[in-house]
């Protein structure tokens, strides 16, 4: 079913000695169209995974990047509604590339959890990652996801000590995404030493694989933090990509055609073996 | 209508931080360990009389509680109905009841050991309170605020900076109080470690809604005396505006068990509920999740949020404080709501037959008043929370009426 999606996907990535790279585009960012465009060539590109964002009007963890290309998609359309179409014409195409839904509770909660649990399976959405949902509200949604057998992905952070850390751990499937930082998405990077160490802490209680995201911009990052984590999360480079060539009044295809370029560069950093820890 | 009420409307939030199906912790995990550190020095805090005894000792001293309980008597005149009654909460140091609970929260800053403050505002009350705590304990302070808000609120935004708080402009969204509360959460989720987060308002994740209604229930519990000494019996009914809630709960909690003491919490109107711009929540909105809890919000079937609108910055918030929600749902509290227009006329009213100018949140609940006490009898007991002066707002109603200050 959907959430061995990402179990399959971790097991090649193991098997070929490697990382995963996991690339994240808010949906409908900067129109509908051109971001399925753009949605449909990442795997092409190299991302082994996708993290598609759902747009929000209040987006309180993300940080300039992601919060203008929320509102640009939300100007242009889009919805819950138009962000699972996007998945459904994704997965006529390729049936074996983890899609990840990331975002804030409220959209989900208004669309009314039941029906976006269904909704989401239906369109081919693998996993949930819902900011504002930690572990005390797991009976809002990450429960009836569950049980439903869609994913859903917790972040850990730098300030869940290992008291807290069994109960982030707890109910999560798929894979573990560690935030880098305290902070919000793309701001300053984190040092590598301090993540390589999180990422242990993590595997002392986890067999799952480790993700781990924000701040990590450029191909150099993404080979460093590759060394020691099982995927690497890059998103508000991609989403300044976009909002550039957009700025730029780039053609769809043109925009399209940057950021599989950008992400080709990013992946490149993830496809080198791995050295041993 | 027909369910059954609870035994005491009280006791709530339970251990999850829940008020009915309303508030919770919908926080990101980055602030989790925080926010469950906060609740268990809240909770030590609570019991131990030191604190109780600073506390009281600042409110006193420093904020000059308690604040009188004063009849307007020519407002009751005027009206000709019920015997009108302002708690005079805009007496307290800085202008407004903020700085109850400001003087609250900072302690627990203190205990908690958190060098750094962060505050967002909206009419800037907030903020002047934050930043005034924050001088009195010498702990640097950053205030969000929209840069809309900025731009109607000026000699709050200077006294802010007087009183060596920085002021940071917040320009995404409408500019307003909801986006100063979206960079504020930015920022503490990025400073977590060193900074004390002081909401405002009776909202955010728990345990935030409770301390904050628990800090401002000392409004209640000294309105609830003076009009025992006053009028040898309970007020009839409370009247106090709401953008969060704050002063409201603050007011209404000591009361929520007396049955015949009636409740109306103001919302705010803006151009009219019709026209789509306002600031009312429960008349306008559904429950939906947003700033760590559940209550009611404007928003769209998408689950987006719109931008509330009111004349009043203080009101500007498209949510409301958990308990309201819930007592709207259990039907303890009647939610209703004033214009912009409303609340203006309401603004003239009062300065020129009491002599009190109040700010322009207040000037809602008296804009309900002037619409509820006629229709009352004369021995009929209205209690109005005065929550706020209106000296911040001289230069907005200035140019709402056409006059030029220099």
């Amino acid at each position: 079913m959907s959430a061995s999606r990402i179990d399959a996907r971790f097991a090649s990535l193991r098997a070929e000695g490697r990382a995963g790279m996991v690339a994240f585009i808010t949906a409908g960012d900067p129109v509908h169209e051109t971001s399925f465009e753009i949605l449909r060539g990442l795997p092409a590109a190299g991302a082994d995974i996708i993290e598609l964002g759902m747009p929000f009007s209040d987006p309180m963890a993300d940080g300039p990047s992601i919060q203008a290309a929320g509102l640009q998609a939300l100007q242009n359309g889009a919805s819950q509604q138009r962000t699972l179409e996007l998945v459904r014409r994704f997965r006529m195409q390729d049936k074996d590339t983890p899609v990840i839904l990331m975002g804030y509770y409220n959209p989900i909660y208004r669309y009314g959890v039941a029906q976006f649990i269904a909704d989401a399976l239906a369109a081919g959405v693998d996993g949930l990652i819902v900011v504002d949902l930690p572990p005390e509200e797991d009976s809002e949604l990450c429960l009836p996801a569950l049980k439903s057998g869609l994913g859903f992905i917790r972040l850990a952070t730098p300030t869940t000590d290992d008291r807290r850390l069994p109960a982030v751990l707890n109910n999560t499937s798929g894979f573990v995404y560690y935030v880098s930082i305290t902070g919000i998405t793309g701001a300053a990077s984190a040092d590598a030493t301090a993540v390589a160490q999180a990422v242990t802490r993590i595997r002392r209680h986890s067999a799952l694989p480790v993700a781990v995201g924000f701040g990590i911009k450029t191909a150099a990052q993404v080979a460093e933090v590759a060394r020691f984590a099982d995927a690497v999360v890059v998103g508000s480079a991609i989403v300044d990509c976009i909002a550039a060539a957009r700025k730029a009044g780039k053609t769809s295809a043109e925009i399209a055609a940057g950021v599989h370029e950008f992400v080709a560069g990013l992946a490149a950093g993830v496809r080198r073996k791995r050295e041993t820890a | 209508m027909t369910a059954t009420p609870p035994n005491s409307f009280r006791s709530g939030p339970d251990a999850q931080g829940h008020f009915g199906i309303f508030g919770g912790r919908f926080a990101a995990e980055t602030l989790m360990p925080l926010i469950l550190e906060l609740e268990q020095a809240y909770i030590k805090a609570k019991a131990d009389p030191a604190f109780h005894a600073e506390l009281d000792d600042l409110l006193t001293h420093y904020a000059g509680r308690p604040s009188p309980l004063y009849f307007a008597e020519r407002l009751t005149e005027h009206f000709g109905g019920a015997k009108i009654y302002f708690k005079r909460d805009e007496l307290n140091h800085t202008g407004s009841h903020k700085i109850n609970n400001c003087l609250g929260q900072i302690l627990l800053a203190r205990r908690m050991k958190k060098g750094r403050i962060i505050a967002e505002t909206g009419a800037g009350q907030h903020g002047v309170a934050t930043a005034t705590v924050a001088a009195r304990f010498g702990l640097p302070c950053v205030i969000y605020m929209g840069a809309a808000d900025i731009e109607r609120q000026q000699p709050n935004v200077f006294r802010m900076k007087l009183l060596g708080a920085e002021v940071i402009p917040v320009t995404s969204g409408t500019a307003t109080l909801k986006d100063a509360m979206n960079e504020a959460l930015r920022d503490w989720v990025t400073n977590v470690r060193d900074t004390f987060y002081i909401i405002g308002t009776a909202a955010g994740p728990h345990p935030y809604p409770m301390l904050v209604r628990d800090f401002q229930s000392v409004i209640g519990r000294e309105a609830r005396e003076q009009m025992l000494q006053r009028e040898g019996r309970l007020p009839d009914s409370l009247v106090a505006c709401i953008g969060g809630g704050s002063n409201a709960i603050g007011l209404f909690h000591p009361f929520l068990d007396d049955p015949d003491v009636a409740m109306y919490g103001v919302e705010a109107a803006g151009k009219g509920l019709e026209t789509g711009l306002h600031a009312a929540s429960i008349a306008g909105g559904q429950p939906g999740v947003l700033h760590g809890n559940r209550t009611y919000l404007l928003q769209n079937d998408d689950g987006q949020i719109i931008d509330a609108h009111s004349i009043s910055a203080g009101l500007d918030y498209p949510g409301i404080g958990p308990e309201h929600a819930w007592l709207h749902e259990a039907g303890r509290v009647k939610y209703v709501s004033a214009r912009d227009d409303e609340a203006l006329a309401a603004f003239q009213l009062c300065t020129r037959l009491e002599g009190i100018i109040p700010a322009l949140e207040p000037a809602h609940a008296l804009a309900y008043v002037a619409k509820l006490a006629p229709g009352l009898p004369r021995d009929h007991l209205l209690c109005m929370n005065m929550c706020g002066r209106g000296d911040k707002d001289i230069f907005a109603v200035a140019r709402m009426l056409g006059e030029q200050l220099s």
